[in-house]
């Protein structure tokens, strides 16, 4: 009966939608005559979206924004960041409140399908995985055999790790918590072997524990989780603007040209893929109807994939996240974006 | 023989002062000399600790996390931040304008408030009718050459006490006039108000702040959206002057049948009997369950942040997720707990001061 309920409203609910899509053309132009790009955020995810001390909004998902309004409007600061929560998020979307939804949000089949909506690529690919304590001197999750795991009850976290433990054979025992933090504290203290959840959240986790250094994350991540940038369906020059401005952000890093050297490079660099990408072909963004410096107002701005990864979440940040998956692919990861020509 | 009075000796010592109290309240007898011992252990080692923490081992001034070295309470957090609590993301150079708009209200209701100030009925005239106006262009901007500034940007206490205010001058005229719809003899009015009120108090707060957010703009057409602060001002009061029409009825109900027809004998109009009778002596009986319903929907405003509007939790809770400050979340809640408490124990106080003063009459005090 329940499930019968739920199918009906989101039967409805994306019959809304679908009838909204048909709409949606003409974004850009909407954005350039507002003067400014809506963007669904969080209310709040370390690293990803959250307000810093002086209100503006920072984070991955955050620069994600702010280079679709570097491409669209040549101003990275003209955002309007409008924080939602996970019920609402695509109901925003779809009704024009916002123009992407920036917003951890998983690519789905369902979603991608069903909705109304196109998810225009993957900024962060996030996975679950699991901390233990360095001294343990643990490799693999293959040793955690027999081990106690603390973990978040209710979730697809615990679902995944039962599925993974049986898939392989090994025996644990799960001591579930009503929240992460809990669950991390518990670790903390030694109430378990190890603490598993996604591992965007896990490294955000470590750094209030006693010794942020002494834990380690295992090497294996047993869920996928590709979180990226989402449009309306329907409005194919505004879904190829926000896909492109990530393109060029990860272009941009595979090219070595960051926020510092972007001027620089402008000016003198004789690589043609540069030229290319710092707008030294006329007419390249011609498809997209923007100007055809909207790379170099990305990089120039919000800076390149690498820059932004390690101000918000990676090395430069609290908390200390490694590359793993979301390094370049000629650099040991999976994030590759199409050449720009 | 002489009989002299001989002068009054002073009470033994044992029984006045600080001694003789606590052996009158404390330890007059063997059970409540243990109850006593045992509840003060009890305060003490739950005590103890609280003010160890959030006094003793605080650490009061710095600028980043590394200042809090002590073990305790770490205020510099809630310090760094005051601003961001106090004003949300309201530009800066602007936050003069909510500070008047404050202090404005503030001094009004103190004009209210205080017995001895004159000309109340023109205090509440200004209170009610110009002061909004006079916020709303405070603090929305746009003319009289004063900046802009959208509603996404507001937020922190001043977001919670604009969304207090409104709802609790906004639902008191329409409840009461729901209220005196229930109690009318017109079928269709009766009807209509019977429904609305049932209705209302038939869904939680957060349904209505739901429906407002998430379904609503699927009714409308697309590139038309709505405030979404206003979306959530016309949930909370139209919520709340349902269950303030309650709390009037109530009142109405207590007041004698006697002066309903002793009006009607005086050949008064409904409206006369109503307003010059009727509700002054129905309004003073009704203050504590007012006051209970003002607290209720203070504390109620809370919910925005499931739709996303940075209220004083909202945005302290945003703050303890900043990466720089993760782990600070106690602080936090404190912190928030604390202002709300403030808030909510003083309209209490005043509540009950105003019903010693009023003296209804109708009270069982001798």
């Amino acid at each position: 009966m329940m499930l019968k309920k739920t199918l009906l409203a989101s039967a409805t609910l994306s019959l809304t939608m679908a009838t909204f899509a048909a709409q949606a053309a003409g974004t850009l132009d909407a954005v350039k005559e507002r003067g400014y790009v809506q963007c669904g955020v969080t209310s709040g995810v370390p690293g990803f979206s959250v307000p810093d001390q002086d209100g503006n909004w920072v984070g991955l998902d955050v620069d994600v924004c702010r280079a679709v309004a570097a491409a669209s409007l040549g101003d990275a600061s003209k955002v309007k960041f409008t924080p939602l929560n996970a019920k609402e998020r695509f109901t925003a979307l779809a009704s024009g409140e916002i123009d992407v939804l920036s917003r951890v949000t998983t690519w789905t089949l369902t979603r991608d399908t069903q909705l109304g909506i196109n998810f225009a690529g993957v900024n962060y690919y996030d996975g679950q995985g699991f901390m233990v304590k360095k001294d343990l001197g643990l490799k693999s999750v293959k040793e955690l055999d027999g081990a106690t795991i603390c973990v978040q009850s209710g979730t697809t976290t615990e679902l995944n790790m039962a599925d993974y433990f049986r898939t392989h054979g090994l025996e644990h025992t799960p001591v579930v918590f009503d929240t992460n933090e809990q669950a991390a504290t518990a670790f903390d203290t030694g109430r378990c072997d190890a603490f598993t959840t996604d591992l965007s959240q896990a490294y955000g986790l470590r750094t209030r524990m006693n010794d942020p250094s002494s834990v380690v994350a295992l090497p294996e991540v047993i869920s996928k989780e590709p979180l990226g940038p989402v449009v309306r369906q329907g409005d194919d020059q505004w879904f190829n603007i926000v896909k492109w401005s990530l393109s060029a952000m990860l272009n941009a890093e595979e090219l070595g040209v960051t926020s510092a050297n972007a001027d620089e490079m402008k000016a003198s660099s004789e690589n043609p893929s540069i030229k290319r990408l710092l707008g030294g072909e006329q007419g390249l963004a011609e498809g997209m109807g923007i100007s055809d410096d909207w790379a170099y107002q990305i990089v120039k701005q919000v800076g390149n994939y690498g820059e932004s990864f390690a101000r918000n979440v990676g090395k430069d940040s609290p908390q200390d996240i490694d590359r793993g998956l979301n390094n370049l692919w000629n650099n040991g990861g999976i994030m590759y974006a199409p050449p720009i020509r | 023989m002489k009989y002299e009075l001989q002068p009054t000796l002073p009470p033994p010592a044992n029984t006045i002062g600080a001694i003789g109290w606590a052996r009158k309240h404390l330890f007059n007898g063997p059970l409540n000399s243990i109850a006593t011992v045992l509840l003060a252990w009890l305060a003490f080692t739950i005590l103890a600790p609280v003010v160890q923490w959030v006094l003793i081992d605080a650490n009061w001034t710095g600028t980043a996390r590394e200042s809090c070295t002590d073990g305790g309470a770490c205020w510099v957090f809630i310090g760094q931040r005051i601003d961001q609590f106090l004003y949300g993301f309201y530009p800066d150079s602007e936050t003069w304008r909510l500070d008047l708009a404050f202090f404005l209200l503030l001094g009004l209701i103190l004009w209210l408030a205080i017995p001895k100030l004159p000309a109340k009925g023109i205090a509440a005239l200004i209170t009610l009718v110009i002061y909004p106006v006079i916020a709303f262009f405070l603090l929305t901007g746009g003319s009289f050459g004063l900046e802009a500034v959208d509603t996404h940007q507001w937020g922190g206490l001043s977001l919670t006490l604009v969304l207090a205010v409104v709802g609790m001058v906004a639902s008191l005229p329409i409840g009461v006039l729901l209220a005196l719809g229930r109690q009318s003899d017109m079928p269709i009015v009766k009807s209509l108000s019977v429904v609305y009120i049932e209705i209302w108090r038939g869904v939680p707060l957060i349904t209505v702040l739901f429906m407002a957010s998430v379904m609503l703009p699927l009714f409308f057409p697309e590139g038309m959206t709505f405030d979404k602060l206003l979306r959530a001002l016309i949930g909370i009061t139209m919520f709340q002057s349902a269950y303030m029409a309650e709390v009037v009825r109530g009142g109405l109900q207590a007041i004698p049948k006697g002066q309903y027809e002793a009006a009607d004998a005086l050949g008064l109009g409904y409206w006369q009997k109503m307003i010059l009778i009727i509700l002054p002596q129905a309004l003073k009986m009704m203050i504590p369950g007012i006051v209970n319903t003002f607290i209720a929907l203070f504390k109620d405003t809370s919910l925005v942040l499931i739709i996303g509007l940075f209220d004083l939790l909202a945005i302290v809770q945003a703050a303890t997720n900043d990466p720089k400050w993760i782990g600070y979340a106690t602080e936090g809640y404190v912190f928030v707990a604390f202002v709300f408490w403030i808030f909510c124990f003083s309209m209490s106080r005043y509540s009950q001061h105003l019903e010693k003063r009023l003296h209804t009459g109708h009270g069982n005090r001798a």
